[in-house]
C-alpha cells in the first residue's frame, strides 16, 4: 500500500528528540480566518501547542472560542490560514488530499458527537472498517481485544440501530483505536449521551490512554469530562488563554468563567 | 403553501431537472414521431397537389388486381377520342413504371433498393407534367431524357451528358436535355427519368398503350361535369376520376402506410414514457422521504393533508409541464435523428419543411404532463401521511403503506394476468391489433408485477451480482454491496426502470435468434440450387425480367435454370399470389412438399395450391379456380395437386401453375426467382446477368445470409429505438444515486475522515450503481427470454424455435454494467469532492 509518509524534521525551536516523552502533535502559530478582506472573521489567532505521547488533552472554551476550529486544523480536516501542524514529524501543509487521506488512515482516529456508525454494518464491521479501507486485514486478536475492552463482546454482531447511544459510542471508540493511530481526536464524545453513558465513555477514553498510551485530544464543554484529562487547554477569542495540568471539575469551571469573563 | 412548494422546487432545481429528463425523452420521441410523419405526409401531399395542379380529369384503365406487377393500360387511340369530346381543352397521354438510372460505373442509382421511376411527357403539353424543368428542355425523340435534380447533383450530371437507363429491356443510353424537380419535394432516393411518350412506351414495353390520360377542362366546365361526360363517352372498363379525387386517393394511401410507421414509432415513445414514469415515481418517492421532516414541520405549522398533497402534486405538475415543453422541442431533433436512422438502414424518407402541427403540441404536452402527475400521485399521497411528530424526531420516515402486506399477492396476480394476456395475444391470431393489444397490456402488467415484487428479490440478486464488487472492489466494493440493499424498495424501482428496456431488448434478440435459425432452416430445405437469381432491391415484392432467366439458361455450364414467375391475380374474391413454374425442371432446384394429387406433372394444365388454402376455401382435387389478371383477362384452371407451403420464408407460397399457362395469362410475365444448378462459375453467371441490373445473383449460402442481413437490419432498428428507454432509466439511476449521496453526506464525511480516499469514495458509488444496474439485468434478461419463450411457444407450429442468443445476452449484461458505471459518474464525482468538514456538520 502507501509509501512512507514524507518525514519532516520538527521545527528546530521545538524540544529535541529524547525529551521525557516524544512530541506526537505540534502546532506553531496557527491562524484561521473565514471570509475575505474587511468581512473576514478570525476564528483562531496564532495558537502554538505541543502534545506529547500518551497525553490526554482536553480543549475547553466558550462557544466561538475556536476550540472546534483548532481540532479540525490539528486533525487535517481543515487548512490553516497561517502556521503549521505536525503529526509525528509530518508537516500537514505539505500534504495533498491523497496523502492527507493516508495520514488520517494511519495516524488519526476520530470519535464524533453523533457516533457516525454505518447503519448497514454490524458493530464489529464498523470497528474493522478503517483497516479495511486501508486494504489491511484487521488482526483477529486485536479486534477481539478491542471489542472486549469497550464491552461489546455480546453485541458485536448487532447493527447500530440495535445498540444504545452509549454502546454506539463505545463501538466508535474501538473504531478510532483499531488502527493504533498517533492521535485520537474526540469531538464532544459525551455531548449526545446521558450522564451515566457519558461517564462510561470517559472511563473508556481514560483507560485507552493509560492502557495503550494512546495520545488523545478531546474537545468538550463539559467540565466533568475535562476533569479526566492530563492537561486542559482553555481557548478564548481564538487564543490559548490557560494551559492547566490535571484539574478538578471545580477548578475547570472557575477557570472557564475567568477566561469567558475577560 | 403554493409558494413554499415552488420555492422548494427552485431550490432543488438540479434534482427537478434530472427528474424531468426522464419525461423529456419519452415526450421527444412522441413529438418527433408526429413531426416526422407529418413532414412525410406534407411532402407527398405537395407532390400530388403539384402533379395534378393543371389537370381536371384523369382517365385510366380500371384496376382489377391491386398490387399486381403489371398495371392495366388503355389503348393510345383513346387519347384522340378524349380530345374530340366537348369540354376538353387539352389532353395528354402518359406511361410510367420502374425505370432505373445507371451511374457511370454501371451501378444502379437510387438508394439501397435502386428505386426509380420513368414516364413519358408530351413536350407539346408540359402542363400535365408532374415535374417542373429547372434547366434545359423536355426530351424529344428516342435518345433524350430529363432526369431529376437530386440525381444530377449527387452524381454530377449536367445537360448534354449521357446517362444509361433501363426498364424490362436492355440498357439504353440517353442524352440529358433537361433537369427537373417534383413539386416542392424530393421523395427519398427515388430517381426520375422523363422521356417523350413514344420513347417511354418503347422503354417500358407498352407500345401503343397509355397508363393514364390527363385532361384539362375548358373554361366554364367543372372537373365533375367533364368526368360525367367522359364516363358516358368512354368504354366501361376505364376509370374516370377528377384530379382532386385522384390526389385525395393518393394522399389517403400514403396516410395509411405512414399511419403504420407512426404507430410503430409511437410504441417506442410509449415505452420510454413508461420507463420515465418509473423514474419519476422513484425520484419523487425519495425526495418525499428525505423531506419528511420538512413536511412534518409544515404540518405542525398548521398545513392540512390536502395542502401537503397539493404542494407535492404542484411540484410534479410544474416538472411535467416543463419537461413536456422541452420534450416537444427536442422532438424536432428526434425527427431528424429518426430520418437519419431510416436513411442509414436504406429507407430514405421524403423531405419537406418540418411540420409542427397543433395536434403534436397538444398530445405531447398533455401526455407528458399526465404521465408525470400519475407517477407522482402515490408518493404525494404517501407524503400526506407523514405525522407532525416527525418534525422533532431523528430519522423521520413516512409510515409504510397500509397496502404493503397485500403487495406480493397483487404482484403475483399481475404477473399471472400479464402472462395470460401475452399468451392470449399470441394465440389469438387474426389482425395485428387483435394480437398486439392483449400482448401489450399483458407485458405492461407483467412488468408492473415484477417491479412490485422486485424489492423482495433485491437481497438475493444483490448477493449474486455483487460478488465481483465484493471480491474486487476491496472495502469500497463491500460497502457498495451493502449500500445497494440498504433500501430495497428504492433499489428495486431504480433497477425496474432499466429492467424494462433490457427485457425488451432481450426479447427482440431472442426472437431474432429464433427467426434467424428457422429462416435459414426453411430456406436451406427449400432451395436445392447452387445459385439464386432474385430481384435486386426489395426481394419481397419485386420481380425481374424473364429475359434474365433465359440469359442464365443459355450460359455454358448451367444444367438447370428454372425460373419462377410471379404476379397477383384476383382469385375467389381476393388478391392472391400466383407463381408460374416449369414443371420439368423446378423439382430439381426447389423442394416442394407435395401432398395430394398429381404433383408437378399436372401443372401442364392444372394448378397446385397450398393445403391450408385448399382447406380454407373448401377446395379438393378437381375444383376449378378462376384467375382474373390485372388487365381483366380471366382463366379457369382445375386444382390438380396440393402442397405444404413452408411455414416461414416460403419462397413459393400461393397458387402454382405451369409457366406456359402463366405466360399466356398474365400481361407482363416476370420472374421472382431463377434457381440455377450446374458447374458454371459465379463470375460467369454474373457476367450473363450484367445487362440486367434489376436482377442479382447469389450463391445459395450468400442468398440465405443476405436474407438474414435484412432481418438483422430490422433488429438494429428495434435495438436503437429501445436504447431510448435504456437511456431514460440511466437518468433514473443518476438521480437515485445523487439523492443517495446527498442523503449520506454526513456518512461520507465520516468515511473520508477515517481514511476513505477520494478514489475509494468514487469506487463505492460506482459499484453500488453497477450492482443496481446488474439487478436490473438479472430481472430483465430472464423476463425477456420468458416473453420470447411464450411467443415462440405460440408460434411453434410455424417452425419458430427458441434459441438463446448467448452473445446478445452477454452484451445486454455488459450494457447494464456500463450503464451503471456511466450513471455513477456525476454522483461519484459529487461524493469524492465533498468537503469532509462540511459533510461532517451536514444536518
Amino acid at each position: 500500500m502507501p509509501a512512507a509518509l514524507p518525514q519532516r524534521r520538527l521545527d528546530p525551536h521545538e524540544p529535541p528528540d529524547g525529551a521525557p516523552a516524544p512530541v506526537r502533535l505540534a502546532a506553531c502559530d496557527l491562524s484561521r480566518s473565514y471570509g475575505e478582506g474587511a468581512t473576514a472573521v478570525a476564528a483562531l489567532r496564532g495558537v502554538s501547542v505541543t502534545v506529547a505521547e500518551g497525553e490526554l488533552t482536553a480543549v475547553m472554551g466558550p462557544s466561538g472560542s475556536g476550540k472546534s476550529t483548532l481540532m479540525h486544523l490539528l486533525a487535517g480536516l481543515d487548512r490553516p490560514s497561517a502556521g503549521e501542524v505536525w503529526i509525528d514529524r509530518t508537516a500537514l501543509s505539505t500534504l495533498g488530499d491523497a496523502e492527507l487521506t493516508r495520514l488520517r488512515r494511519e495516524h488519526i482516529g476520530f470519535v464524533f458527537q453523533f457516533f457516525n456508525l454505518l447503519p448497514m454494518l454490524t458493530a464489529e464491521e464498523n470497528i474493522r472498517l478503517p483497516l479495511e479501507l486501508a486494504g489491511r486485514t484487521p488482526p483477529r486478536e486485536w479486534v477481539d481485544e478491542l471489542i472486549a475492552a469497550v464491552g461489546l463482546g455480546d453485541r458485536r454482531r448487532h447493527r447500530p440501530s440495535e445498540l444504545s447511544g452509549g454502546q454506539q459510542q463505545r463501538a466508535a471508540i474501538a473504531r478510532a483505536l483499531v488502527s493504533r493511530p498517533t492521535v485520537v481526536f474526540a469531538d464532544e464524545p459525551t455531548g449526545n449521551l446521558d450522564s451515566r453513558a457519558g461517564g462510561e465513555i470517559l472511563d473508556l477514553l481514560r483507560d485507552s490512554v493509560s492502557r495503550y498510551g494512546q495520545t488523545t485530544m478531546m474537545v468538550t464543554h463539559d467540565a466533568h469530562a475535562a476533569a479526566i484529562a492530563d492537561r486542559v487547554l482553555f481557548l478564548a477569542d481564538g487564543r490559548i488563554a490557560r494551559d492547566l495540568g490535571p484539574s478538578t471539575a471545580h477548578t475547570i469551571l472557575d477557570t472557564l468563567q475567568e477566561v469567558t469573563g475577560r | 403553501m403554493m409558494r413554499v412548494a415552488l420555492k422548494g422546487l427552485v431550490r432543488r432545481r438540479t434534482r427537478a431537472g434530472l427528474t424531468s429528463l426522464a419525461v423529456v425523452l419519452g415526450v421527444a420521441m412522441i413529438s418527433g414521431t408526429f413531426v416526422l410523419t407529418d413532414t412525410i405526409q406534407r411532402a407527398f401531399t405537395n407532390v400530388f397537389d403539384s402533379a395534378y395542379a393543371k389537370t381536371s380529369v384523369i382517365v385510366s384503365a380500371r384496376q382489377v388486381v391491386r398490387e399486381s406487377a403489371a398495371h392495366p393500360t388503355v389503348p393510345a387511340s383513346m387519347l384522340e377520342q378524349v380530345r374530340s369530346q366537348p369540354g376538353v381543352a387539352a389532353a395528354a397521354g402518359s406511361v410510367g413504371d420502374t425505370v432505373r438510372l445507371i451511374a457511370r460505373d454501371g451501378t444502379v442509382i437510387g438508394g439501397g433498393n435502386g428505386e426509380g421511376i420513368g414516364f413519358g411527357i408530351d413536350p407539346a403539353q408540359p402542363r400535365f407534367s408532374p415535374i417542373a424543368l429547372t434547366s434545359g428542355t423536355w426530351a424529344r425523340g428516342p435518345r433524350e431524357v430529363v432526369i431529376d435534380s437530386g440525381t444530377a447533383k449527387e452524381h454530377h450530371y449536367a445537360v448534354g451528358d449521357v446517362i444509361a437507363a433501363k426498364a424490362d429491356g436492355p440498357v439504353r443510353r440517353f442524352t440529358i436535355t433537361g433537369i427537373g424537380e417534383l413539386g416542392g419535394a424530393t421523395i427519398g432516393a427515388l430517381t426520375i427519368a422523363a422521356f417523350d411518350v413514344p420513347t417511354a412506351q418503347a422503354v417500358l414495353n407498352k407500345p401503343g398503350r397509355l397508363d393514364e390520360i390527363d385532361i384539362a377542362a375548358r373554361q366554364g366546365v367543372t372537373p365533375a361535369q367533364l368526368a360525367r361526360r367522359l364516363t358516358r363517352a368512354l368504354p366501361p372498363d376505364t376509370e374516370i376520376r377528377t384530379a382532386g379525387a385522384q390526389a385525395r386517393e393518393g394522399a389517403r394511401e400514403v396516410a395509411s402506410s405512414i399511419g403504420t410507421v407512426r404507430t410503430f414509432l409511437l410504441v417506442f415513445g410509449g415505452i420510454a414514457l413508461f420507463v420515465g414514469a418509473f423514474v419519476i415515481f422513484n425520484t419523487i418517492s425519495i425526495t418525499v422521504a428525505q423531506r419528511a421532516r420538512e413536511l412534518a414541520t409544515l404540518r405542525t405549522l398548521g398545513a392540512s393533508r390536502r395542502q401537503v398533497l397539493r404542494s407535492v402534486l404542484l411540484e410534479t405538475l410544474v416538472i411535467g409541464v416543463l419537461a413536456s415543453v422541452i420534450g416537444l422541442l427536442a422532438g424536432l431533433g428526434i425527427a431528424k435523428g429518426l430520418d437519419a436512422l431510416f436513411a442509414a438502414l436504406g429507407a430514405d424518407l421524403p423531405q419537406a419543411n418540418m411540420v409542427l402541427a397543433g395536434r403534436t403540441v397538444a398530445i405531447s404536452v398533455v401526455t407528458g404532463t399526465l404521465v408525470t402527475i400519475l407517477a407522482g400521485l402515490i408518493p404525494a399521497i404517501r407524503a400526506t401521511r407523514v405525522p407532525p411528530i416527525s418534525a422533532v424526531r431523528e430519522g423521520a420516515l413516512p409510515p409504510p403503506s397500509r397496502l404493503a402486506p397485500a403487495r406480493p399477492y397483487a404482484a403475483g396476480a399481475m404477473i399471472v394476468l400479464g402472462v395470460a394476456g401475452i399468451a392470449d395475444g399470441v394465440l389469438a391470431g387474426g389482425s395485428a391489433s387483435a394480437v398486439l393489444a392483449p400482448m401489450g397490456a399483458g407485458t405492461v402488467l407483467l412488468f408492473l408485477g415484477v417491479a412490485l415484487i422486485a424489492r423482495h428479490l433485491v437481497r438475493p440478486l444483490a448477493a449474486l451480482v455483487g460478488r465481483p464488487a465484493r471480491s474486487l472492489g476491496g472495502a469500497a466494493g463491500r460497502l457498495a454491496a451493502q449500500n445497494a440493499v440498504r433500501n430495497p424498495g428504492r433499489t428495486a424501482s431504480t433497477a425496474a426502470a432499466l429492467m424494462i428496456g433490457l427485457a425488451l431488448v432481450t426479447f427482440v434478440a431472442t426472437l431474432g435468434a429464433g427467426m434467424r435459425h428457422s429462416f435459414a432452416d426453411s430456406l436451406n430445405r427449400q432451395i436445392r440450387a447452387g445459385h439464386v437469381v432474385s430481384p435486386s432491391g426489395n426481394a419481397d415484392a419485386g420481380v425481374f425480367p424473364a429475359a434474365a432467366g433465359r440469359a442464365i439458361a443459355e450460359t455454358p455450364g448451367v444444367t438447370v435454370a428454372s425460373s419462377v414467375r410471379s404476379d397477383k391475380a384476383r382469385v375467389l374474391g381476393a388478391t392472391t399470389d400466383v407463381f408460374g413454374v416449369d414443371p420439368a425442371t423446378i423439382g430439381r432446384v426447389y423442394r416442394f412438399e407435395l401432398r395430394r394429387g398429381s404433383g408437378l406433372r399436372g401443372l401442364g394444365t392444372g394448378a397446385m395450391v397450398p393445403d391450408s388454402y385448399a382447406e380454407d376455401h373448401g377446395l379438393t382435387i378437381g375444383s376449378r379456380l378462376t384467375l382474373q389478371t390485372a388487365n381483366g383477362a380471366t382463366r379457369r384452371i382445375p386444382v390438380t395437386a396440393t402442397y405444404k407451403a413452408a411455414p416461414v420464408e416460403g419462397l413459393i407460397s400461393g397458387i402454382v401453375i405451369g409457366q406456359a399457362a402463366f405466360d399466356r395469362t398474365f400481361p407482363q410475365p416476370r420472374n421472382a426467382y431463377t434457381f440455377v444448378a450446374g458447374t458454371a462459375s459465379t463470375a460467369r453467371l454474373a457476367g450473363a446477368l450484367a445487362p440486367f441490373p434489376d436482377a442479382r445473383l447469389d450463391t445459395k449460402a450468400a442468398w440465405i445470409a443476405n436474407d438474414q442481413r435484412e432481418l438483422d437490419k430490422t433488429l438494429v432498428l428495434l435495438y436503437v429505438l429501445l436504447a431510448l428507454s435504456v437511456v431514460v432509466s440511466l437518468f433514473g439511476m443518476v438521480n437515485t444515486m445523487i439523492l443517495s449521496v446527498l442523503e449520506r453526506t454526513r456518512e461520507l464525511g465520516m468515511l473520508r475522515a477515517i481514511g476513505m480516499s477520494r478514489r475509494q469514495a468514487r469506487r463505492m458509488i460506482r459499484h453500488e450503481s453497477v450492482i443496481t444496474a446488474l439487478i436490473g439485468a438479472a430481472l430483465g434478461l430472464p423476463l425477456g427470454v420468458l416473453l420470447a419463450a411464450i411467443v415462440t411457444g405460440g408460434l411453434a407450429d410455424q417452425g419458430l424455435g427458441l434459441h438463446l442468443p448467448a452473445g446478445a445476452l452477454l452484451a445486454c449484461t455488459a450494457v447494464a454494467a456500463l450503464a451503471g458505471a456511466l450513471a455513477a459518474i456525476p454522483p461519484a464525482r459529487r461524493a469524492s469532492r465533498l468537503d469532509v468538514l462540511h459533510a461532517l456538520q451536514y444536518e
